[in-house]
């Protein structure tokens, strides 16, 4: 289990968490959505420990991710905007995250089913939106851990695509994974999440199923039930 | 650790940068060496090259190195990790990757021309030490100032302000400050503001391996009044590994505490 507690985190003097009180359950996929620069994507990187929370503590599992990196092992990231080194191939970046990681991987398998052999000799400068965010896709869950962060997944994928993405996703969750995802698809988290945290002004505005948020808002649907939650707090 | 610093250095070692660099040194030292036909006076002159350009070509490349894989660095972020082996690997792997282009580009010819039956392959030798110090003591500063700085126009900035003003600049106030004060002893703050300029500290090293005291200069004739040549030497080879550890524990502490 993750345990975020009271995470609060500023930039200069922009307040962008101001307590983050949240447990993602093992098993389940937990889905944190919120408006655009809401902070979910710092989130995900103070549990990463790519940024340092100013207050506050984030559990996994019984270890504290403070001054630790071994917890790092277990996760698998795909970052939102796939920033690769231009100048080396496909197949050298994989190759080269393996031997980093050194742990057992399923490269194979993920490049065939994203259909990226005929680009494994394609720098990666020369490769389209979508085809990084295959190869995003390919070295971030390669390592078949089973704890998977994804965040913004859809973005660049064509429909076809996206299709895949789902299955192999439904098929990590009968595996039993836990799965923390950020989207703005909102289809897309309907489909796929058990649990719905939603960010607004650095706290958690709501936390429960999607059930539970269609009750609350007295929506049936979900997109208009999750605007109604941003309508309602500007109102 | 090893495995990032097996892969910076790879990266670099491919760069075009790294050929040129190297073949600017083989080119001048050959040079140097078989026109001239005299290894002292050849060592000399490459003194004053290498001790402007290794700074200069230490500063940028290491600025340039850090900005242009920021992308990778933040994919080995998300790795497991330690964030010091994945900063450690990348300084190190320029570091070395410029210090190697210098001992070749240098070595090689001299090599060639017969260093290794003369007498001044001690010379030579302090003239590869001084060159490799110079690299990773600039690099590690190259590292610091990218760090600290997002804004990639204001790293390339400060990294040629930090270059001008020890290369340039230091030497023309510290001249400036001694007429000024010529009425006063300045010996110690002479010795003393040395030592904050590994640029000095490195001339002064190989002159008083050279032994020649016409080309010492003020403060190289006051370290070697103070220290005497051996113990001067050991003072210099000292201060300078100083020079690389504190910028280098700062790039770590800073790297530590950064956000990505």
């Amino acid at each position: 289990m993750v345990e975020f507690k009271d995470i609060q985190k500023k930039f200069g003097k922009n307040d962008v968490l101001t307590g983050i009180n949240l447990k993602i359950q093992d098993g389940k996929t937990t889905a944190i959505l919120g408006p655009n620069g809401s902070g979910k994507t710092t989130l995900i990187k103070i549990l990463l420990g790519m940024c340092h929370s100013n207050k506050g503590d984030i559990l996994v599992g019984n270890s504290t991710t403070k001054n630790n990196w071994s917890y790092r092992k277990n996760i698998d990231y795909l970052p939102q905007i796939a920033n690769f080194p231009g100048n080396i191939k496909v197949k050298e970046i994989i190759a080269m995250i393996k031997d980093l990681r050194h742990q057992k991987t399923r490269d194979e398998e993920l490049i065939t089913y994203f259909e990226l052999k005929p680009y494994l000799d394609t720098k990666l400068s020369h490769l389209s939106g979508g085809y990084k965010q295959k190869v995003n896709l390919v070295l971030s869950l390669m390592f078949d851990s089973p704890f998977v962060i994804l965040d913004e997944p859809t973005s660049g994928l064509d429909p076809l695509s996206l299709i895949k993405l789902k299955d192999l996703l439904k098929k990590e969750q009968d595996n039993g994974k836990t799965i923390l995802i950020t989207s703005h698809i909102m289809s897309f988290v309907e489909e796929i999440s058990d649990h719905i945290s939603f960010i607004l002004d650095g706290k958690v505005y709501f936390d429960g199923s999607i059930d539970e948020l269609k009750s609350t808002t007295q929506e049936t649907d979900f997109e208009y039930a999750i605007a109604n939650l941003l309508k309602n707090d500007h109102a | 650790m090893l495995k990032i610093l097996k892969y910076s250095f790879f990266d670099l070692i491919r760069s075009r940068w790294s050929y040129v660099y190297f073949l600017f040194y083989l080119l001048l030292s050959s040079v140097l060496l078989f026109l001239n036909n005299d290894l002292s006076n050849a060592i000399i002159t490459l003194l004053n090259v290498v001790i402007v350009l290794v700074p200069l070509i230490g500063t940028i490349f290491g600025v340039m190195y850090y900005y242009d894989s920021q992308e990778f660095t933040e994919l080995l972020l998300a790795q497991p990790i330690k964030r010091k082996s994945i900063f450690l690997g990348q300084y190190l792997g320029v570091a070395t990757s410029l210090s190697l282009s210098v001992l070749l580009g240098l070595g090689i010819p001299f090599a060639l021309y017969g260093l290794f039956q003369s007498n001044v392959i001690f010379d030579f030798l302090i003239l590869i030490v001084v060159a490799v110090f110079l690299s990773f003591i600039f690099s590690a500063l190259a590292f610091n100032i990218a760090l600290t700085n997002t804004n990639k126009i204001k790293g390339f900035g400060y990294a040629i302000l930090v270059w001008l003003f020890l290369a340039v600049i230091y030497d023309g106030a510290f001249l400036i400050a001694l007429i000024y004060f010529q009425e006063y002893p300045l010996d110690q703050f002479t010795l003393v503001a040395t030592l904050f300029n590994p640029i000095d500290l490195s001339r002064i090293l190989i002159l008083l391996k050279l032994d020649i005291s016409a080309l010492l200069g003020y403060t190289g004739a006051i370290f070697k009044d103070f220290f005497g040549t051996i113990a001067g030497s050991l003072v210099s080879l000292g201060v300078l590994a100083v020079w690389v550890v504190l910028p280098l524990w700062r790039m770590l502490h800073v790297a530590k505490k950064k956000d990505f």
